[in-house]
């Protein structure tokens, strides 16, 4: 009798123990959108990584977002995701960054991820990538692959990562050829097809034979195949706009981060910090080299390898600005709010 | 020379959508509709051009399905605001909203396709030229038939023009249908020619643009194809002139053709016999045939 | 079937047509989420019941409904004179870049004058930007619909000049932001939720609604909308309209952009609104152009945006599917709107089509 009950009572406790682990809910992890998961670029991306966490953690993750979430009004986004059960919330634009404090300060308990954002929380992260690193790979390509020498870059607006992007393709191009110019073209939209096509052929009749663009469509790219040119894909692997046009992309690969970030809420270490990742950890990559001589794609890998190994920094002091004073050293804080010229673009920044 | 003919095929494009939109509206105003759900039917037209040229494979299949799903939008409107005597300015407003999320819908599995860029014809895009054959026969059309006096009368005055016996539902619903098709048509030109390819909102507030290009061409063809070409001149001139380097700022020159707009147009209205003579006098009115 | 006009406005549709519009929307949405795959019943409630339902969620309705409120009521008083101000959403920018001036150049002013003049220099901003229009169509016939809305470009271009360059936040990393407005800067909150900015958007629209209805002006503002020629007649000047509407709906246009700037959004930058000046054009018009209608069709409009942004996050719905279902809102809206005015007789088989 005795034994049946110890038995009973052990079997109790175990069923009730392993019914107490079954029922520990799925963590929630959300993200909010600046834009459309369909623009195939920026926001795109952010949802790729999405997807990877899903693959990675099956049923322990629970996944949400919200997409074409604007900034003025994205605050009650934010809270509405806390509200519902969300566990960590990224935030995928810098002008989240208001909100999401805000968010942060009334839900304690949440972890909150900010994208290019630099004020963090205790439990507010930020996070970044290195993608000058791709940027100094493709001027290099750019200077060997030009007839011209000119490269003509489509930009939407003047923030510090398109200003560092700009610098960090200048350098890599200068690295080949020092007279390499650019020519810059500010579209004031992050998204309209048509004008960055417009944009992109009025370089290309300016005297430039590569496109390079910071803005979100394959539109450039396609500009550039149908008017012989070469250029460089963003966010995305866009060849297949552009087969004969297109000699690289730089790939947002944000599923290692994430699958990172919500791993370490799943086991408890999670902290506030600022991430910056880039090749070495796999969050910028280069698409595959096409429409190039092996030599060129050889010197692009090398290039690519060296950076990842952490042997090449794009910006290696001194660096000589605009103006003609020199840089010793370019550090993380200066990257992350980069508003100034290297030497040798032709273009005025907003002071 | 070469520099100016390469600016000249560039400039040309980029008015061509804004100038088809606008043909179209110009006539669904002149017979007293005021239509502004451009944007919506473009980009409905847009979608539906790039997926017809996506599931055929021939960019040319697309054009149709542009054109119809333009009509199709335009139909929506037209009962809305001819059968239901619905509003017509908010009615508009909302078959934008209905087009763009619609349109989203639609094109979910579009995104990331590449497409077919219609091929040109004699070595440019065929829709320019035809472009230019359209703002003739609107024109013709306004003028110099006797269909074109009826539509003008019935955007004139209604009450009189069903007095003579003309069916102003009628002629207003055919309007209405051929503004949807060429709006239909500019989004087909975006997603067929200008870049092939599908992305949400890619009119990019364009129909908005060849709404305001109505008002400032006084509701003439002509001048309409002048306002797209004003428009988009300015609009390529300001990318010129960044490429130049030559340190404006980028807003500044942004803001050009928007301004240039307004100065041309305050010009133009100067004289304003030809205002009033062009106004078509029920724009936005409802009309109901009293027993 | 056809539409005979009514011997005088039906009121009992005038109260229930805004119902069976809702109710139709809810069966089309119902169709639109099964299609989805998603259980028809479970969307409805997460998109018009649930928002109702818990505290936060009311206040935020009211938050977002405030200023389409508050510019509905405004463009509602100017459509009424036939004045087409489409640049609302320009009159909020230029409203908010001059009540935003005050904090940026005077960033340790911090006294209740402060948030007083920045809600003053909104509205003037607001006047001044609207008032071009009504000059340029006064003086040279240039039409408003034109000029109201090519402003909206030039003047969202010339915030973004700012607050990339000389009120750009010196220690903000170079980010297109100005500094975070505190204290006295900022709006402040009634309920844990509700700003002020509400009370002011409910009072505006409430005394617009008696100007309207029981003062001169309103009475000159309608007669000049329903006849130019009596109006010109009685001796109000079609100019002097113009521009007092456009001073108008200028005016609380550029106020909802003060507010904006100090509630919700909190300093200056690139984008202050998701588009509210051109949402209140359809708030106008849902509300009948009346001042105090204008106040509900604001709350239905942001209960259409609070209802879908929550099927998005709660039952992961695409944002364009709410964007549909707003539309077909709007659609029945307008459609039942008719039976106000007009019945529909004739509902027999053999109707001929009367054109």
């Amino acid at each position: 009798m005795k034994k049946f009950l110890m038995t009973a009572a052990a079997t109790a406790l175990m069923l009730g123990a392993v019914s107490a682990s079954a029922s520990a809910e799925a963590l929630k992890a959300c993200w909010v959108y600046v834009g459309p998961i369909g623009d195939f670029g920026w926001s795109y991306q952010h949802h790729n990584g999405l997807e990877a966490v899903k693959k990675e953690f099956g049923d322990k993750v629970e996944t949400a977002y919200a997409e074409s979430v604007a900034e003025a009004d994205s605050e009650k986004t934010i809270e509405r995701f806390a509200r519902e059960g969300c566990k960590i919330i990224f935030t995928t634009s810098f002008g989240y960054m208001e909100p999401t404090l805000k968010v942060a300060a009334k839900f304690p308990d949440v972890k909150f991820e900010h994208a290019t954002g630099y004020k963090t929380a205790d439990n507010v992260t930020t996070y970044n990538a290195k993608f000058h690193e791709g940027r100094y790979v493709i001027g290099q390509i750019a200077a060997k692959m030009s007839k011209t020498g000119i490269a003509g870059y489509i930009v939407s607006f003047p923030i510090p990562e398109v200003v560092a992007g700009i610098n960090a393709f200048m350098l890599g191009a200068q690295s080949v050829n020092p007279d390499f110019k650019v020519k810059i073209v500010w579209a004031n939209t992050w998204f309209d097809p048509a004008k960055e096509a417009d944009a992109a052929k009025v370089l290309l009749s300016q005297g430039a034979d590569i496109t390079v663009q910071h803005t979100d469509s394959a539109a450039p790219l396609q500009t550039a195949e149908a008017a012989g040119a070469f250029g460089f894909g963003q966010a995305s692997d866009q060849i297949k706009f552009a087969p004969k046009a297109q000699l690289t992309a730089i790939v947002d690969n944000w599923a290692p981060y994430y699958i990172r970030r919500v791993g370490d809420v799943l086991n408890g270490t999670w902290k506030s910090q600022q991430s910056w990742d880039g090749m070495a950890e796999g969050t910028v990559s280069m698409a595959p080299y096409t429409n190039m001589p092996e030599d060129v794609a050889k010197m692009a890998m090398e290039t690519a390898a060296a950076i990842k190994a952490g042997t090449l920094d794009p910006f290696k002091g001194p660096v000589t600005k605009q103006d003609g004073t020199v840089v010793d050293k370019v550090d993380a804080g200066m990257i992350l709010g980069m508003n100034w010229y290297v030497k040798g673009v032709d273009d005025t920044l907003p002071q | 020379m070469e520099l100016l003919l390469t600016l000249l095929t560039i400039i040309m494009t980029a008015a061509t959508p804004l100038l088809l939109a606008a043909l179209g509206e110009t006539i669904t105003e002149r017979a007293g509709v005021l239509n502004l759900g451009v944007e919506g039917m473009m980009v409905m037209g847009a979608v539906a051009g790039f997926g017809g040229a996506y599931l055929t494979g021939n960019p040319w299949a697309g054009i149709p399905f542009a054109i119809l799903a333009g009509m199709a939008m335009a139909l929506l409107f037209a009962f809305l605001t001819m059968t239901l005597l619905a509003n017509q300015v908010a009615t508009g407003l909302a078959l934008t909203l209905l087009g763009l999320g619609l349109s989203a819908l639609i094109g979910e599995r579009l995104v990331g396709q590449p497409g077919i860029k219609l091929p040109l014809f004699l070595g440019i895009d065929p829709l320019i030229p035809f472009s230019f054959l359209l703002t003739g026969l609107v024109s013709w059309f306004l003028f110099r038939t006797k269909a074109g006096l009826v539509v003008r009368a019935v955007g004139n005055n209604h009450a009189s023009a069903h007095a003579l016996g003309y069916s102003v539902i009628l002629v207003r619903y055919l309007c209405i249908l051929f503004g949807g098709a060429c709006a239909g048509l500019a989004g087909g030109y975006l997603s067929l020619v200008y870049t092939p390819q599908w992305v949400e909102n890619m009119t990019a507030g364009r129909g908005w643009i060849a709404l305001a290009l109505v008002v400032f061409a006084s509701w003439l063809p002509l001048r309409v194809l002048a306002g797209a070409y004003l428009f988009g001149t300015i609009s390529i001139l300001s990318f010129v002139l960044q490429a130049m380097g030559l340190g404006i700022p980028s807003q500044l020159l942004s803001s050009l053709p928007y301004l240039g707009t307004i100065l041309a147009l305050v010009v133009i209205s100067g004289n304003k016999a030809l205002t009033r003579r062009n106004t078509p006098a029920s724009l936005g009115q409802a009309f109901v045939p009293d027993r | 079937m056809r539409l005979e006009k009514r011997a005088e406005r039906s009121p009992t549709m005038a109260l229930a047509s805004p119902f069976i519009a809702l109710g139709l929307t809810v069966i089309t949405a119902a169709i639109i989420f099964a299609l989805r795959g998603i259980n028809p019943l479970n969307g409805l409630y997460v998109y018009f019941i649930e928002p109702l339902t818990a505290l936060w969620s009311v206040e935020q309705l009211l938050v977002k409904a405030s200023p389409l409120i508050l510019i509905g009521a405004g463009l509602a008083v100017a459509y009424r004179a036939n004045v087409w101000n489409i640049g609302a959403e320009g009159q909020l920018t230029a409203g908010a870049i001059m009540a935003g001036m005050i904090p940026v150049m005077l960033p340790n002013w911090q006294s209740p004058l402060t948030l007083l003049l920045m809600l003053l220099f909104g509205a003037i901003g607001g006047m001044a930007w609207g008032s071009i229009s009504a000059f340029l169509k006064n003086r040279f016939n240039a039409n408003e619909i034109l000029t109201s809305l090519m402003l909206v470009y030039v003047v969202q271009l010339l915030l973004d000049w700012l607050v990339r360059g000389p009120w750009r936040d010196p220690k903000g990393f170079n980010f297109p932001k100005s500094i975070t407005f505190t204290d006295w800067q900022l709006l402040p909150y009634i309920t844990s939720g509700i700003h002020l900015g509400v009370v002011i958007a409910l009072v505006m629209a409430l005394v617009l609604g008696f100007v309207m209805t029981r003062t001169l002006k309103g009475f000159e503002i309608t007669v000049s909308g329903l006849s130019p020629r009596a109006a010109r007649f009685s001796g109000f000047s079609q100019q002097r309209t113009v521009m007092f509407c456009f001073l108008l709906s200028g005016g609380l246009a550029g106020l909802a952009g003060a507010i904006e700037i100090s509630s919700v959004v909190g300093q200056l930058q690139p984008q202050i609104s998701p588009g509210y000046g051109f949402a209140a054009i359809i708030v106008a018009f849902l509300g009948r152009l009346n001042p105090v209608g204008a106040i509900l069709a604001g709350l239905l409009l942001a209960l259409s945006y609070i209802g879908g942004e929550a099927v998005q996050t709660a039952l992961q719905v695409p944002e364009k599917i709410t964007r549909v279902i707003q539309g077909v809102l709007l659609f029945y809206v307008l459609a039942c709107d008719t039976l106000i005015n007009y019945r529909i007789s004739g509902l027999s088989a053999a109707t001929q089509v009367r054109v």
